[in-house]
C-alpha cells in the first residue's frame, strides 16, 4: 500500500481538501452574511468578515420570521412523529425479520413501493383524503403523513438490522423460554441499538426539515422550513435578515447531527445497503 | 404468531394502504364530472408537460451522475491509505444532506445573486462575461439548480461508497498489484466492480429524488423564468393549488408514479443483467 507516489498522494489531497472546501462553503458563507449589518448598501461579499458582528439579526429574524411558532409547530410534531415512527419500524422490521406469516411477502413488497413512491406523486388524493377526515391545518395531518412517509424506509431499515443479529441469539433466547416480545425488547433492541440511533436522527431529520407537507396541509402550523420559505419571500433583498433566519432554521439539526455524528456515521456505513 | 405481528399489520398496513387506495379515486374527487381517461391524454400531449419531464432528464444529470462521478472518485482518493481524517471529510462533505432544502434554497439563492459571491468571484478573476443573474436567466437557472443538487447528493454518495468500498477485501487490491494494475486500472478492475451493489441502490436513490425534487425549486425559481426550471413535481403541485386543474394534477401524480416505477425496474434490471456480465 506504500507504493503510491508523492505526486500522487498530493493529488488526493489536493482533490479532498477541495471538495471539502467546495462542500462547507456556502454553509460558512451564509454564517457570515448573516452577521452582516442589515439594510446597509454593502451587500456581505461572502468572503470576508463582516465589519461588525450584527448579531442583533438573530434576533430580529426571530421576531419578524415569528419562528417562535413554527418551531413550536415543529418541535410538537418531531415529538410525537419520531417516537412513533422508530417504534412501529422497529416491531415491523422484526416481524419481517424474524418471522412468515400469511402474506408477509406481499405486506413487505407493498412498503418497498412506498419506500419508491415520493409523497409529490400522491399529493392530489392524500389532499382530498385529509380533508375528508378534517385534518386539514392540524398537527395530526403532519404527523400522520410524515409517520406514513418514514415508515417504508424505517421498517426496510430496521429488517436489515435484525436480520444482521447471529441466529445463535434467537436460538438462545428461544432456549430460555423468552416469549418473542421478550426476545425484541430484551436482545434484539439492545444488539441493533447503533442503527435504531442511526434511523431515530434521520426520521428527526426528515421531520424537522419537512416543507411540501406542511405547504400543502397547513396555514396557520406551518414549520420551521416553510416559515423560512415565507420569510424569505417577504424580505428577498435583505441577505443578512434572510441568512440568520437560514442558520436560526438549520441549528437543531445541525445540533443532534453534531452530538451523535460518531454514532451516525458508524450506523450509517455498516446499515446502509443491507437488504 | 404472536398478536403484536398481527397488531403492526394491522396498524401499518392501513396506512399505507390508506395512501394507496386514494391514487385511484382522483376522478371522484373532481368537481363531479366523469372525464375518463381525458386528463391523462391531454397530459401527454402537452408541451408544459413534455418540459418539466425534460428538466427532470437534465437534473438527473446534476442529481444522479455527477453526484456518483464525484463520488467515487472521492471514494478512490480517501481508500489509498496515508489519507488521514477521512472520517472528518465524510462528515463535512455529508453535512447538506442533513440540511432542510429551504435552507439550501435560501443559502444558494444569495450565492446565485446577480451582487452575490459566486459573480463577485467571477470578475475577481477576470471573468467578468461570465456573470449573469443565474438563476433569472433563462439557459443558466436549471443548471444552477442543478449544481446545488450536485453539492447535496455527494455526501450520500460518499458515504455509501466508502461503507461499500471497506467491504472489499484487501487481497483482491493485492492481487490487482501483484498484477501491475496501476491505481487508475485499480479502480475500474477491483473497486468499481466491488461497489455494484451501492452504486444501484445510490442510482435508484438519487433518480427518484430528483424526480421528485420540489422544495428547491419552490423556494430558489419557482420554475421560471418563465417554465425554465419548471419540474413534475412542480406542475402538480401549482395546477393542484394554484390554478385548479385538480384532475390534470391527479393523472400527473400518476404518470410521475408510473415514471418512477419504470425507472425503478429498469435501473434494477441493467444492473442485475451487468453482474451477469
Amino acid at each position: 500500500v506504500t507504493t503510491n507516489s508523492r505526486a500522487q498522494v498530493t493529488l488526493n489531497y489536493a482533490l479532498i481538501i477541495a471538495c471539502s472546501l467546495i462542500a462547507i462553503y456556502p454553509l460558512v458563507g451564509v454564517v457570515l452574511a448573516s452577521l452582516y449589518p442589515s439594510g446597509t448598501s454593502t451587500s456581505p461579499s461572502g468572503f470576508a468578515l463582516p465589519p461588525t458582528f450584527a448579531w442583533h439579526n438573530y434576533v430580529a429574524a426571530w421576531d419578524q420570521g415569528k419562528f417562535a411558532a413554527s418551531f413550536g409547530t415543529s418541535i410538537i410534531v418531531a415529538a410525537i412523529m419520531v417516537p412513533a415512527s422508530v417504534v412501529l419500524s422497529i416491531v415491523a422490521g422484526y416481524a419481517f425479520a424474524t418471522m412468515h406469516f400469511r402474506g408477509s411477502k406481499v405486506i413487505f413488497y407493498l412498503f418497498i413501493l412506498g419506500l419508491i413512491i415520493p409523497t409529490e406523486a400522491t399529493i392530489v388524493p392524500l389532499f382530498y383524503d385529509v380533508r375528508a377526515l378534517h385534518l386539514l391545518d392540524t398537527y395530526w395531518a403532519l404527523i400522520l403523513l410524515e409517520v406514513s412517509g418514514e415508515l417504508a424506509f424505517g421498517v426496510f431499515w430496521m429488517r436489515a438490522a435484525f436480520l444482521s443479529a447471529p441466529p445463535s441469539l434467537l436460538e438462545a433466547a428461544r432456549i430460555d423460554g423468552a416469549s418473542s416480545w421478550q426476545t425484541m425488547r430484551k436482545i434484539m433492541v439492545p444488539f441493533a441499538r447503533p442503527a435504531i440511533l442511526t434511523l431515530a436522527v434521520l426520521t428527526f431529520a426528515d421531520s424537522w426539515n419537512e416543507f411540501f407537507l406542511a405547504l400543502v396541509f397547513t396555514v396557520s402550523h406551518t414549520t420551521a422550513p416553510a416559515g423560512l420559505a415565507s420569510f424569505s419571500g417577504r424580505y428577498t433583498t435583505n441577505i443578512p435578515l434572510v441568512s440568520a433566519g437560514a442558520v436560526i432554521v438549520a441549528v437543531p439539526i445541525l445540533i443532534v447531527f453534531i452530538i451523535f455524528q460518531r454514532e451516525f456515521m458508524r450506523g450509517m456505513l455498516t446499515g446502509a445497503v443491507k437488504g | 404468531v404472536p398478536a403484536f405481528v398481527v397488531f403492526s399489520v394491522f396498524v401499518i398496513a392501513p396506512m399505507l394502504d390508506g395512501a394507496w387506495i386514494s391514487l385511484f379515486e382522483w376522478d371522484g374527487v373532481t368537481v363531479g364530472h366523469w372525464v375518463g381517461l381525458a386528463n391523462y391524454r391531454q397530459a401527454l400531449g402537452d408541451p408544459a408537460v413534455r418540459q418539466a419531464f425534460l428538466h427532470s432528464l437534465v437534473l438527473i444529470g446534476f442529481y444522479a451522475v455527477l453526484p456518483i462521478t464525484v463520488g467515487l472518485v472521492l471514494t478512490a482518493a480517501l481508500s489509498h491509505a496515508g489519507v488521514r481524517g477521512s472520517t472528518a471529510v465524510q462528515t463535512v462533505v455529508f453535512l447538506p444532506q442533513v440540511l432542510a432544502a429551504v435552507v439550501i434554497g435560501v443559502s444558494w439563492k444569495w450565492l446565485y445573486d446577480p451582487q452575490g459571491p459566486i459573480n463577485a468571484a467571477l470578475g475577481a478573476v477576470g471573468l467578468d462575461t461570465l456573470e449573469r443573474p443565474w438563476l433569472g436567466d433563462f439557459s443558466a437557472a436549471l443548471p444552477a439548480v442543478g449544481v446545488i443538487g450536485t453539492w447535496v447528493t455527494t455526501g450520500l454518495c460518499l458515504v455509501l461508497f466508502t461503507a461499500g468500498a471497506q467491504r472489499i477485501p484487501l487481497s483482491r487490491y493485492e492481487a490487482a498489484r501483484v498484477d501491475g494494475a496501476g491505481p487508475v486500472r485499480e479502480f475500474f478492475a477491483v473497486t468499481l466492480p466491488g461497489l455494484r451493489y451501492e452504486l444501484q441502490v445510490v442510482l435508484v436513490l438519487t433518480v427518484i429524488g430528483t424526480l421528485g425534487t420540489f422544495d428547491e425549486i419552490y423556494v430558489l425559481t419557482a420554475g421560471g423564468p418563465g417554465t425554465s426550471t419548471t419540474v413534475p413535481a412542480y406542475l402538480v403541485w401549482r395546477r393542484a393549488f394554484q390554478t385548479g386543474q385538480v384532475g390534470s394534477a391527479a393523472a400527473l401524480g400518476i404518470i410521475l408514479m408510473l415514471i418512477i416505477f419504470a425507472v425503478t425496474y429498469g435501473i434494477n434490471r441493467l444492473m442485475e443483467r451487468g453482474a451477469d456480465a
